[in-house]
């Protein structure tokens, strides 16, 4: 029993040495398996075979990056760690505590990261100040998405505050339009929430509550005023909404029946294979108030051994944040480039709009992780808050009590 | 040397099943217990740390929702499918023309998957798609039945779905029961002019316990294992409305990255099922001995 492990094994070892004459060898683990998405990778993809790589695609499609998780976790704990994975947000210095992740910092200083990424999301890409990961596009996720047509035919502004939302949402109502598409899942929920959260509680005390969880502004006033709006916010959502994908919400605000959506600036992506165009048929704006939500795709190096893999990493960490994947990738899937040097003449107007915010807000502090898409807290807190927000969503619970849930939530999760 | 095989080999050909019974189901059910007493996030670690984990899980009003949902849709699954599938049962065994058709069309969900019936009562339950729909587009247009939409309700409309795939199956379990009650007691029954209500109730259902029992434990554990019938169907929604034990272990173990949050939960789910399958054991053994 255990010579045949051991003859397998030396098997897969010689197997594995074979192609050793090779150039740089990588093996990419990702959850880029939809149309627009699995077409952004093979650019990549091909960019690393131009260059004289051997790229290994590993991708692991389902439940949003979880099935991926899964098999990274396999792979990490039989020491056989693939060369670069898709992750993002806190779960990169997560990874790096358990020691598993390689230091690219000699292609960063080499290519200058420093000086093309914000600042706060190169921060990201650190582990202990060293650079770990490298970043492929910046997704805004505080938009506002509107049906052109109906808020012409109903006389109604894109809301600057939110009670201009309110009014108008109220206003649409009246003439038997949903004002608001969204779909009941989670996810959705939470996005909601600290959209509106954001707009709220101003940029200052959304990284308080979301990014350090200090207790006094989890428990504040302004906390329960945001429970307020999102207790209207579900009385603008119609019948149907539970369970309902974010794709169709998208579809109801493009077939006009309904006026607004919040979403990521992936819903972009849902209207131009629609044929619509911005500013035309459809809307874009953030949402009321300051500040820019960002939710960052970035691949983190894993340590792997040999030199073939290690120059396969350098190469990898390279392309990506190079001018010409950041540009290609990201206008087949509707984000920003994650650099700010990148020429933006083939992107749509908003597009334009979410790089011009990001740049402000990177001046005046205002550019913030987004929570609900797993930027600005590790997996078990942003997962109890989002229990709360969902509860809290789906039943009558008070905002007094959510305030106290989530409070208990989150000191819980700790 | 022959005598020698005769001896040992049941014991070599059981070996390998023994052996992997022993590692692969009491050996990571000890890993997990383990692991449940650690502060394992993304990956396991083994430090034990006491009961941290434990006491977190019955802090989380999740969990109690998972644990009062597996209370609702256990004792209301296991209930109406027992009754549902004895009244069939009875009913199919009046000796009708059609029977092996019936059976066959009652038996046919328990071939589906429990995925393909969740997602099939999705749209059906669904009020802007199925059911409500079609009875408001024939013009009674103040039916309401908003079941799977309605957090207090869902999990109701779980126990529909799975009564729907589990009751056909308890039939045929009751049908056979009913074939090996003994004709010569009924007739004797029916001979000294008993009503056939009586005869049910007096004679047939009793000298049935033994189908009771197995219908019982088979319900049981399709009851705590369930999982795919809520991802189908709600996928745990509205909010966490349907949240089951299983589908809160998944969260936590593949979602979240709480492996040591996933194994206390594991573990209190573990419980669950012992303290219905003990006494059935213990029963059982004690059946044995007497």
């Amino acid at each position: 029993m255990k010579y045949t492990a051991f003859a397998a094994a030396s098997a897969v070892a010689l197997a594995c040495a074979a192609p050793a004459v090779a150039g740089p060898e990588a093996e990419v683990l990702h959850w880029w398996t939809s149309g627009g998405e699995a077409k952004s990778a093979a650019v990549l993809q091909q960019e690393f075979a131009d260059n004289g790589g051997t790229w290994t695609d590993m991708p692991v499609a389902g439940g949003g990056g979880d099935a991926a998780m899964t098999a990274l976790r396999a792979r990490v704990l039989s020491g056989n760690a693939p060369t670069a994975v898709q992750l993002k947000g806190p779960a990169i210095q997560e990874w790096y505590e358990e020691g598993v992740l390689a230091d690219i910092s000699s292609v960063a200083e080499a290519e200058g990261w420093g000086d093309v990424l914000p600042g706060s999301i190169a921060e990201h890409m650190k582990c202990e100040g060293k650079w770990c990961a490298a970043p492929v596009n910046v997704h805004r996720v505080d938009w506002i998405w509107a049906n052109a047509a109906l808020l012409e035919a109903n006389g109604i502004e894109m809301p600057q505050t939110w009670e201009d939302f309110n009014a108008a949402a109220d206003k649409l109502m009246e003439a038997g339009i949903t004002p608001l598409a969204h779909g009941g899942q989670a996810w959705q929920d939470a996005t909601v929430f600290e959209a509106v959260a954001l707009g709220i509680l101003g940029p200052e005390d959304f990284r308080k509550a979301f990014v350090e969880l200090d207790m006094d502004t989890l428990k504040s006033g302004k906390m329960a005023a945001v429970f307020d709006q999102m207790r209207k916010m579900r009385g603008y959502v119609d019948a149907n909404f539970p369970g309902r994908d974010w794709n169709l919400a998208t579809s109801m605000v493009m077939n006009g029946e309904a006026a607004f959506q919040i979403m990521g600036d992936w819903a972009k992506g849902e209207f131009l294979a629609a044929g619509k165009e911005p500013g035309k048929d459809f809307l874009c704006a953030s949402v009321p108030g300051d500040g820019f939500l960002y939710n960052v795709d970035s691949f983190a190096m894993f340590e792997v051994d040999g030199e073939d893999k290690q120059a396969g990493q350098d190469l990898l960490a390279k392309l990506i944040v190079g001018p010409k994947f950041q540009e290609v990738f990201n206008l087949n899937k509707g984000s920003i480039p994650a650099r700010v040097d990148v020429k933006l003449d083939a992107f749509d107007t908003c597009a334009h709009l979410s790089s011009k915010d990001m740049g402000d807000s990177a001046d005046n502090g205002s550019l913030l992780p987004s929570y609900a898409h797993g930027m600005a807290l590790r997996g078990a807190q942003s997962g109890a808050i989002t229990d709360v927000v969902t509860a809290h969503f789906n039943s009558d619970m008070s905002s007094a009590e959510a305030v106290q849930m989530l409070a208990d939530a989150v000191a819980n999760s700790l | 040397m022959t005598e020698w095989l005769e001896r040992h080999i049941p014991k070599m050909v059981l070996a390998p099943s023994f052996i992997a019974v022993l590692v692969f189901v009491y050996g990571f059910i000890a890993w997990t217990a383990w692991v449940s007493l650690t502060r394992s996030r993304l990956l396991p670690k083994y430090e034990i740390d006491g009961l941290i984990q434990y006491e977190r899980l019955f802090n989380a009003p999740r969990w109690d929702t998972a644990m009062s949902n597996l209370f609702v849709f256990g004792t209301l699954f296991i209930l109406i499918s027992m009754v549902l599938g004895l009244m069939l049962a009875i009913l199919l065994d009046q000796k009708i023309r059609t029977e092996g058709v019936l059976r066959t069309i009652y038996l046919y969900p328990m071939a589906l998957s429990l995925i393909v019936t969740g997602t099939a009562w999705k749209w059906i339950m669904n009020p802007g798609l199925g059911l409500e729909a079609m009875v408001r587009g024939w013009g009674f247009d103040s039916f309401t039945f908003d079941w799977v939409i309605n957090p207090d309700k869902a999990i109701y409309a779980v126990v529909i779905a799975g009564v729907w795939q589990a009751s056909g199956f308890v039939m045929a379990l009751f049908l056979a029961g009913l074939r090996g009650v003994d004709g010569e007691i009924i007739k004797a029954a029916q001979v000294d002019g008993i009503p056939t209500w009586r005869i049910y109730t007096a004679i047939i259902i009793p000298s049935m316990a033994p189908i009771f029992l197995s219908a019982f434990i088979v319900l049981a554990h399709l009851a705590i294992k369930s999982f795919d019938l809520v991802i189908a169907l709600t996928g745990g929604g509205p909010g966490y409305a349907t949240d089951l034990p299983a589908t809160y272990m998944y969260t936590m173990a593949f979602s979240r990255g709480d492996i040591g949050q996933a194994a206390s939960s594991a573990m209190v789910m573990m419980g669950v099922v012992f303290a219905i399958i003990v006494p059935y054991l213990y029963s059982e053994l004690r059946a044995k001995h007497d």
